[in-house]
């Protein structure tokens, strides 16, 4: 199928299209060489307004955890800070470069730039998978039934990318569309089964992202996500390659099905583990893959640092307004997230509309 | 106008196979004979509803149920002809109020209104005051919204069915953000009206609904020509003298007072109307709306109801009807897009 893949190509590069016409007049290796610079400088920048804001995150809370104390040697500020503090600005930052990648991971796979796991069914599928496993072993242990999340994830993932590859037309807006509607039914089918047990407010604290629970010893599972990010980042040209299409990617002597199989893995991986660990965080793979390629293009080599980055910090923000918006009381931060996520969301998709409107026809 | 109803079964094979799968006439039935069949499965229904294992304290119990069945029949009806009306001015089978965020723009309303006057203000205001309040300003919010999206050109459809669920999600993102931020007290005010519940339905608010549902569905009734013409499409309908505009602005606050009407009473139900006017689609052969509104209506009043009693009865659960509907409804729309019914 040849029409797709030039879709894609279309999709994939028309950011960093708009960015190269930006300067005409150099030739396109000294721009390579200046986007390059660009984006270091940019990641530079980055991972300091993220060391910042993890600095303003551990010094936020309702007990009063002040630099002074702790350099004062206060043993009760210091206990609060390496029991409570530390392990939540460390889960909020890892929980916030893993969504965002697999968000972008997810858009290469699915060659769609307005999907991302917790749209299209892979976060619905791992919270069922929890309910399977709060169900059938009620006494299993936090890491088993991750497991069983992650098989149920990838199952989801799966599912998904069958049915979009059998859509009669591959409309950019059309697959998140089936994606959300997917999502919808099985988001529907595990409400039923958690209205039987009694088990929905159980289910909505994992629906609800929140790291309000997150102490030493609650959320070290994230350091597998680390782990899984850095994996994805370095078969990262897989992706892009993969994102050409399987016909591309096979003249190329890749073998696609291992490469799909990869990504499913590790998409599923990280909103298993992020969902059973701190709960959906909604929005983020999308708007803030979305972002990175706006201003940085579509190089993934490139862009995944940036993505990560940006999505710590993105999370970071959020946290830290959701624990002061209402000081002492803490909202939720996936509530926070959605409806940043919902209206950055929205602008983005006007402006593609607007953009379209105002190209020629081809 | 599409001629629908073929004279033989065997050419109505032959139309079947070839284009559009909304005109395969299972039912044999034209559609006056079948809206009297519905009628008598509606009130077959509904009878079985109120006297199935009646005993017990009677003047309890049959008020009781009576409510509920109102509440039902209200419901089936505001959403069954808001979605029909919607979908004939978007020209379109898939997109419905629901999925478009009007009723989450209800529930964002009535948050943003506690929110802000507070909940013990709020409360001294008499039922149907509030409710009048409520439909004025969803009206002119909806109104603008809306106008905004579906009277602007040429639009790709795909975009508006992601934007609306977009907004839809984005206003249910403030409103529970709101309720988190509001004092116990006052969310305790606000709770109550959002599940998707026909156990707990206010007499004074069943009545006011009973009436705007009443003045509403009149008013589409009496649009069921001019509907006929809107279904051809924008350009078909400018060329054949209808202000368009006009239209789409009429069904569109028709479509807010009902859809304001139906989730005041029973709260959200997001794919019931796509369900019930898709199915009369199928079954109905003939596109005018002078057969599809009591069809739809009737449909949805059997399926409401006779779900509900099904769900009460038989399987023994007390108000999941909601999560079926979301399932069934969820694979409906995912079949319909995989269909191409959206061009």
């Amino acid at each position: 199928m040849a029409s797709p893949a030039v879709t894609s190509t279309d999709t994939l590069h028309r950011s960093s299209f708009s960015a190269k016409a930006r300067s005409t007049s150099s030739n396109a290796v000294s721009t390579y060489a200046a986007e390059s610079r660009r984006t270091r400088r940019a990641l530079l920048l980055g991972v300091a307004v993220v060391t910042l804001l993890a600095v303003v995150s551990m010094f936020v809370g309702v007990t009063d955890v002040s630099l002074p104390a702790l350099l004062s040697g206060d043993p009760a500020a210091w206990e609060i800070f390496w029991i409570s503090r530390l392990p939540r600005t460390a889960a909020v930052i890892l929980a916030g470069m893993a969504v965002a990648v697999a968000g972008l991971i997810m858009q290469l796979m699915a060659r769609n730039k307005f999907v991302e796991p917790s749209m299209v069914g892979t976060v619905e599928s791992a919270t069922m998978g929890i309910l399977v496993a709060t169900i059938a072993f009620p006494s299993a242990a936090l890491f088993a039934k991750m497991g069983i999340a992650s098989l149920f994830a990838v199952a989801g993932t799966w599912l998904f990318l069958t049915i979009i590859n059998r859509l009669p037309s591959r409309n950019t807006l059309l697959v998140p569309l089936v994606g959300i509607m997917l999502g919808g039914v099985i988001g529907s089918i595990t409400t039923f089964f958690a209205y039987r047990y009694d088990l929905l407010q159980t289910l909505n604290t994992w629906m609800i992202g929140d790291f309000s629970g997150v102490i030493r010893g609650r959320y070290e599972l994230l350091w597998i996500v680390a782990a899984v990010t850095a994996i994805g980042y370095i078969a990262a040209d897989r992706f892009t390659v993969a994102g050409m299409g399987a016909d591309f990617t096979t003249n190329l002597g890749m073998n696609y099905k291992a490469i799909m199989r990869l990504g499913m893995t590790i998409v599923a991986l990280i909103s298993a583990i992020v969902v059973t660990t701190v709960g959906a965080l909604p929005f983020l793979g999308l708007v803030v893959p979305q972002l990175v390629s706006l201003f940085f293009g579509d190089n993934l080599r490139r862009s995944a640092p940036l993505t990560a980055v940006t999505g710590a910090g993105l999370v970071l923000v959020c946290d830290i307004l959701s624990r002061t918006i209402r000081f002492p009381y803490e909202v939720p931060v996936g509530m926070i997230m959605s409806v940043l996520g919902a209206a950055l969301f929205l602008i983005l998709l006007l402006r593609s509309q607007r953009k379209e409107a105002s190209r020629p026809r081809a | 106008m599409p001629k629908t109803a073929p004279a033989h079964p065997q050419s109505a094979a032959a139309i079947s196979s070839s284009t559009t799968t909304q005109r395969i006439p299972r039912f044999k039935l034209t559609p006056a004979a079948l809206t009297v069949v519905l009628s008598l499965v509606a009130i077959g229904a509904v009878v079985l509803f109120m006297t199935f294992d009646l005993k017990g304290n009677l003047g309890y119990i049959v008020p009781r149920r009576a409510i509920k069945v109102s509440a039902m029949v209200l419901a089936a009806v505001a959403v069954g002809v808001s979605t029909l009306l919607f979908q004939t001015v978007t020209n379109n089978k898939i997109l419905t109020p629901s999925i478009m965020g009007f009723d989450a723009l209800y529930v964002l309303l009535q948050t943003v209104l506690v929110f802000t006057l507070g909940g013990t203000a709020w409360v001294t205001v008499p039922e149907s005051f509030k409710f009048v309040i409520e439909m004025v300003l969803m009206v002119v919010f909806a109104g603008l919204l809306y106008r905004w999206l579906f009277t602007g050109g040429n639009r790709s459809l795909h975009l508006m069915l992601l934007i609306g669920i977009v907004f839809a999600t984005l206003f249910r993102g403030v409103s529970a953000l709101l309720q988190r931020l509001m004092e116990p007290s006052e969310y305790i005010i606000l709770q109550d009206l959002f599940f998707a519940s026909f156990n707990q339905v206010d007499p004074g608010v069943l009545g006011l609904a009973g009436v705007v549902v009443a003045v509403a569905s009149f008013f589409a009734w009496r649009m069921k020509s001019t509907l006929d013409v809107v279904s051809l499409g924008r350009d078909t309908c400018i060329s054949l003298g209808v202000n368009h505009r006009s239209v789409v602005t009429r069904v569109l606050v028709i479509c807010t007072v009902l859809v304001a009407a139906s989730t005041a009473l029973v709260g959200p139900v997001t794919f019931f109307g796509l369900l019930v006017v898709s199915l009369g689609y199928i079954i109905c052969r003939s596109y005018k709306h002078v057969w599809l509104l009591p069809i739809v209506c009737l449909l949805g009043i059997i399926a409401l109801v006779g779900g509900q009693f099904l769900l009460e009865n038989i399987f023994g659960f007390s108000t999941a009807l909601s999560i079926v509907i979301e399932f069934v409804g969820g694979i409906l729309f995912i079949a319909l897009l995989l269909k191409g019914s959206l061009k």
